[in-house]
């Protein structure tokens, strides 16, 4: 019984302990192979396999509801105007034995199942396999050529090749003599994306569906024509196998799979996916939504912002946000430096929160940027909020002062401050956003009396203040150096 | 080192010395004459010139160049490290002469600081930061261990909401708009342009004053003044100048 009841503790210590550096979805975010997430109405949507899907109203708590008809494997949807195409396929995948298999393509004024606009219509087929030839028709996705307006379809699995279909972004069916063209081998859950010059195919490698057995991993190659050919970083075409990782296991999530651009704008981007097993979840497929980087040309699969005690540095001049408050100098016996001596050499006692908090004023404090000295004033404990919802990808967090209660908050005059205690008031609450170059925006839930979505931002190299968001500038830019 | 080149690095070392002297003076007579003629007593030039009547504009980059400064207070401190929030704002907030916080001065007005007396001088900076060092050098004044008051007055053609004031200074500082605080710099500082911003302020239509102290140690004391709007560009329409309407 004391056996059980340790090896428990010490299961639930691991778990709490993992589940405190890696984010999931909360609510019910249980899909496998997830559409790329749209929003609709204010709210976000994600269809899977075997029909139905996931809606959030911020884009973290996703619970069931969202309907589709047809059931069959892999969605992926797009916003064209006003309509949503939606594609899938039936058959295939190598499920009761076969690869002969349709990719459909229909559409929708809305992806609100309560709306009178809510409807799919025109379903058609766009794609087929034959169960003999060098494909399986599932697995489809689209891309929007933002440089002309044409609409693709990929589609395929390990069964053979990937492929590329031309459709018209007017009504969703195949251009009239377009011919697939073979784009890539040994993947699946493919999907594609444009970005400065480059198209991006992204594949996924590995084993599926075999819960926290599952080597799911996801990767990619780009190429700049939509028709490749698309190489990895090493050269190697993805028709000779080739891929750059993107994303794979990660703590208590196992099996990436089924990648989804979600472009939030102003330099956010993220991606969506599935992995095949969360632990903490007896091991079944969820949803996840992450920062997506990007380094030399390449995307890279960041990781969500993780509790814990941190420098906020500011890009612009590398100063700490910190209290205003008296610096308080550290016991120090001068020394001349290269004079030998015989003192034996013991380590240095660093300034704790004891030694300078009862010399801060009790009420609110303002913060400025100075130079980070590891000292208790500068060092910022960042934790997620519960029962307050979230954002994609992560829950709204509180940022205090370590070892105390005093929290950063937004003012009405669109400054920031610290209040002595957090009572998860909106303008304490707080959304950090990985930038496409691993930097952070920093951005209250509300500003108070204001209605402007503003961020954290640097106005002067010492001086924060709350400022709409400038993707060309470092001001709104921070990074978080653990503590 | 062998007797030979020692002599000829005396001759080089010489012949330095005798081309610097040539650069400031041609008749120069012995090193405390040249030394004179080279940064004569009381100029201040090239880090400052004498404020003509003609107004003065911000620079092109919004940076203040017109001040009155008073000559430095005396203000021992052997380290900038004792500058912190609250000694820097019990140091500025301290009286040194009357009316500090609300007088206007005017060029050659003395004020008496314990048992010296002071003099406010009109100057235009010639670059964009005021060399507080080198006012006091020229002047024959201490350098160290000192506590600089200035003023200026900006006339605004409107009402300019959420500007803010941007300072550098090297080292502490403290700055009012109108009377009401803006900035505190504290600790060691260098001056850097837009070190410190204000909150979001209101320059009124008319004349505004703006009046800082800047205090150091050991180091070439120094300031940098300038407004920003909004998108963070300098604000450039104003005009500067030390005729006080009260308005």
């Amino acid at each position: 019984m004391r056996s059980h009841f340790l090896k428990g503790t010490v299961f639930i210590l691991f778990f709490l302990r993992l589940s405190g550096l890696i984010f999931a979805q909360e609510g019910e975010p249980y899909i496998h192979d997830p559409s790329t997430i749209m929003l609709c109405d204010g709210k976000y949507y994600t269809f899977g396999t075997g029909g139905g899907g996931l809606i959030s109203e911020d884009g973290w708590i996703w619970h069931g509801g969202a309907e589709r008809p047809g059931g069959g494997v892999a969605p992926d949807v797009i916003h064209i105007g006003d309509r949503y195409y939606m594609t899938y396929a039936k058959g295939g995948g190598g499920l009761g034995g076969g690869h002969a298999s349709n990719v459909y393509v229909m559409w929708t004024k809305t992806l609100d199942p309560k709306s009178p606009d809510f409807g799919f219509k025109d379903e058609t087929i766009v794609a087929t396999s034959d169960g003999e030839e060098d494909c399986d028709a599932i697995d489809s996705a689209f891309l929007l050529d933002p440089t002309d307006g044409r609409l693709w379809l990929s589609y395929g699995t390990y069964f053979g090749f990937i492929r590329l279909i031309e459709l018209d972004p007017k009504t969703g069916k195949r251009m009239p003599g377009n011919e697939p063209v073979n784009i890539a081998i040994d993947c699946e859950a493919t999907a594609m994306m444009y970005r400065d010059g480059w198209y991006y195919l992204l594949g996924t490698h590995g084993t599926c569906c075999d819960g926290p057995n599952s080597t799911y991993n996801i990767r990619v190659g780009r190429s700049r024509k939509v028709t490749g050919p698309y190489l990895d970083n090493m050269d190697i075409p993805m028709l000779r196998g080739g891929g750059k990782l993107v994303a794979a296991a990660n703590g208590p999530l196992i099996g990436a799979g089924h990648f989804g651009l979600l472009d939030l704008g102003d330099g956010v981007e993220k991606f969506s996916c599935h992995y095949e097993a969360d632990l903490r979840r007896s091991g079944r497929s969820v949803l996840s939504i992450q920062p997506l980087l990007w380094k030399d040309g390449w995307p890279v699969g960041g990781e969500n912002f993780k509790e814990g005690t941190y420098q906020i540095r500011s890009e612009r001049s590398g100063y700490a946000l910190e209290l205003v408050v008296n610096f308080v100098r550290m016991p120090h016996t001068r020394r001349w430096f290269r004079r030998e001596n015989n003192e034996p050499i013991k380590p240095v006692p660093p300034q704790v929160l004891a030694d300078v908090i009862s010399d801060w004023p009790t009420g609110n404090i303002e913060v400025r940027m100075g130079d980070f000295m590891v000292r208790p004033h500068q060092k910022w404990a960042i934790t997620p909020v519960d029962s307050v919802g979230g954002y994609p990808g992560s829950p709204w967090f509180k940022i205090t002062i370590a070892g105390t209660d005093r929290a950063l908050a937004a003012t009405a005059d669109c400054e920031v401050v610290t209040v002595p205690a957090f009572i998860k008031a909106p303008e304490q609450l707080w959304r950090i956003d990985r930038m496409i170059d691993g930097t952070y925006r920093i951005m209250p839930k509300i500003v108070p009396n204001s209605g402007e979505p503003l961020v954290l931002t640097a106005v002067g190299a010492r001086t924060p203040t709350l400022a709409r968001f400038d993707p060309n500038s470092d001001n709104s830019r921070w990074n978080f150096i653990e503590q | 080192m062998n007797v030979p080149r020692k002599i000829m690095i005396l001759v080089l070392s010489l012949s330095v010395l005798i081309l610097a002297f040539q650069r400031c003076s041609t008749t120069s007579e012995g090193v405390a004459k040249t030394i004179e003629l080279c940064d004569p007593i009381g100029s201040q030039m090239p880090y400052f010139t004498p404020v003509t009547s003609s107004p003065r504009t911000p620079d092109e980059d919004g940076f203040l160049r017109r001040w009155l400064l008073l000559e430095p207070i005396d203000k021992p401190n052997r380290t900038n490290t004792v500058f912190t929030d609250s000694y820097i704002r019990e140091t500025f907030n301290a009286g040194y002469f009357p009316a500090q916080f609300t007088v206007v001065p005017h060029e050659g007005d003395k004020v008496t600081v314990g048992d010296r007396e002071l003099k406010w001088h009109a100057l235009d900076a010639t670059g964009f930061n005021v060399k507080l060092f080198r006012f006091a050098s020229n002047l024959d004044k201490q350098m160290y261990g000192v506590l600089f008051w200035v003023v200026t007055i900006v006339d605004s053609p409107r009402e300019m909401q959420n500007v803010r004031m941007a300072v550098g200074s090297n080292s502490a500082s403290m700055w009012w708009l109108n009377g009401g605080e803006t900035l505190l710099l504290t600790g060691d500082r260098r001056m850097v342009m837009d070190d410190f911003v204000s909150k979001r302020i209101t320059l009124k239509k008319g004349q505004n004053i703006i009046r800082g102290a800047v205090i150091n140690g050991p180091g070439m004391s120094d300031f940098c003044v300038r407004f920003i709007d909004e998108n963070g560009d300098p604000v450039r329409d104003l005009t500067i100048s030390f005729e006080n309407t009260g308005n």
